[in-house]
C-alpha cells in the first residue's frame, strides 16, 4: 500500500518537472513561458519531497520531516523570484503576446 | 514497485533538464536565460531528492537545502541586475 | 515588560520549529536548544521587523490556506493541460486589479498567493499602491479574473490583517 503511494507521489513529482520544463521549452513569449516552470516545478519539487519524507519516516530510524523545510522555502521563494523576473521582464519591455500595459514607473 | 518506478522518475527529470537546458541555450533575451537557470536549480533539487530515495541516504538532503537557499540568492540578484543595472548599491 | 522579553510573539514558535526541522531531531535537549535560539534571536534582530504581525482571525487565516493549497493542486492540473495543448489556443492577457488592503505586509502576501496558484503572476505594484499588474495565462473573461482574486484570496486577507 505505501509502496503504491510512494510510487504514485514520485510519478506525480517526475512528470510536474517535467511539464514545467516543458511549458519553458514550448511557449512562445517570455511571460506565458514564466508560467510553467514557477507553477508545476514547485507542486512537482513539493510531491516529490513529501515522497521523500514518507519514504524516510517510514524506513529509517524515526520520524524525518526536514523536507518539510525545503517545501516550505521553495513556496516561499518561488513568487518571490517570479515576481522579480516579470518586472524584469516589463523594465526590458520584452514582446509579449498580450498587450503590454502603459508606461509607469512601478516600485516593490 | 518502486524499483520499477524510479528510474522511470530519473528519466523524466532527466529531460526536463535537457528542455531547460535548452532554452538556456536559445535564450533569446537574458530574462529567459534567468527563468532557465532558476528552473534547472529547481529541478536539480528534484532530481537530488530523488536520488537520494534510490540510493536510500539522507545525505542528498544538505545539498538540495543548499542550492534552494543559493539558486534564490542567485536568481534576485540577477534580477536585479537587469532592474538596475548592478547588483551592490 | 513582556513586550521588550518577546518583541514578536510569534516569530519564536516558527523559528524553533524550523529548528527541530533542520536536525531533525525531536528530541527535549533540541527543543530546548530550539527554544533558546528562537528567543535570542528576535532580540538580536530587533531592528528588521519595523512592524509587529497581528493575526486578527486565525481561524480564517486556516481556512484561506487551506483554500490556496486546493487551488494550487486543481490550477496545476489546469496549467498542466493548457501547455501540454495547443500554444496558439492561448489567450495570455494583462489585468489590473484594484487593491483594497493597505498593509505592505498583506500586500505582498497576496502577491505571492497570485504567484502561487497556476496561470496568474503578479507583475507589477503601481507606486501608489492602488493597482497590482496582474499577468494570466489564460484569460477569456478579465472581469471574472479580477472578482475571482478579490474575492478568493483578498477578502481573507483583508478580514485577518486589518480588519
Amino acid at each position: 500500500m505505501l509502496d503504491y503511494l510512494l510510487s504514485f507521489l514520485i510519478l506525480t513529482g517526475a512528470v510536474f518537472t517535467l511539464i514545467g520544463s516543458l511549458g519553458l521549452a514550448r511557449l512562445r513569449d517570455f511571460y506565458t513561458r514564466l508560467h510553467g516552470p514557477t507553477k508545476a516545478t514547485t507542486l512537482g519539487v513539493g510531491s516529490l519531497l513529501i515522497a521523500s519524507a514518507l519514504y524516510f519516516s517510514t524506513r529509517g530510524a524515526g520520524l524525518s520531516l526536514h523536507e518539510v523545510l525545503v517545501t516550505l522555502f521553495l513556496f516561499i521563494t518561488a513568487p518571490v523570484s517570479a515576481h522579480l523576473l516579470a518586472k524584469a521582464a516589463l523594465h526590458l519591455r520584452l514582446k509579449s503576446l498580450a498587450k503590454p500595459p502603459e508606461e509607469e514607473g512601478g516600485e516593490a | 514497485m518502486l524499483s520499477l518506478v524510479i528510474p522511470i522518475a530519473f528519466a523524466l527529470v532527466g529531460l526536463a533538464l535537457a528542455l531547460t537546458l535548452w532554452r538556456l541555450l536559445v535564450g533569446p533575451s537574458p530574462a529567459d536565460r534567468i527563468l532557465a537557470l532558476d528552473t534547472l536549480y529547481v529541478n536539480t533539487i528534484a532530481l537530488l531528492v530523488l536520488l537520494g530515495i534510490h540510493l536510500e541516504s539522507a545525505l542528498y538532503f544538505e545539498a538540495a537545502l543548499l542550492i534552494a537557499l543559493m539558486g534564490f540568492v542567485g536568481t534576485v540578484a540577477l534580477c536585479k541586475y537587469l532592474l538596475r543595472g548592478d547588483i551592490i548599491e | 515588560m513582556l513586550r521588550r522579553l518577546l518583541p514578536h510573539p510569534l516569530l519564536t514558535p516558527a523559528l524553533a520549529l524550523i529548528w527541530l526541522l533542520l536536525v531533525n531531531r525531536f528530541t527535549l535537549g533540541h527543543i530546548v536548544l530550539g527554544l533558546f535560539l528562537s528567543w535570542l534571536i528576535p532580540l538580536f534582530t530587533l531592528r528588521f521587523w519595523p512592524e509587529a504581525v497581528r493575526i486578527q482571525r486565525p481561524l480564517t487565516l486556516m481556512r484561506f490556506i487551506a483554500v490556496v493549497l486546493y487551488d494550487i493542486v486543481v490550477a496545476n492540473l489546469i496549467v498542466a493541460r493548457r501547455i501540454l495543448g495547443r500554444p496558439e489556443a492561448l489567450r495570455p492577457a494583462f489585468v489590473s486589479v484594484p487593491l483594497d488592503l493597505k498593509s505592505d505586509l498583506a500586500i505582498s502576501l497576496l502577491a505571492n498567493t497570485i504567484c502561487l496558484t497556476p496561470g496568474t503572476l503578479s507583475a507589477r505594484l503601481a507606486q501608489d499602491r492602488t493597482h497590482l499588474l496582474v499577468h494570466g495565462l489564460h484569460v477569456p473573461d478579465p472581469a471574472q479574473l479580477v472578482a475571482d482574486i478579490k474575492q478568493r484570496y483578498e477578502a481573507p486577507l483583508k478580514e485577518v490583517f486589518e480588519c
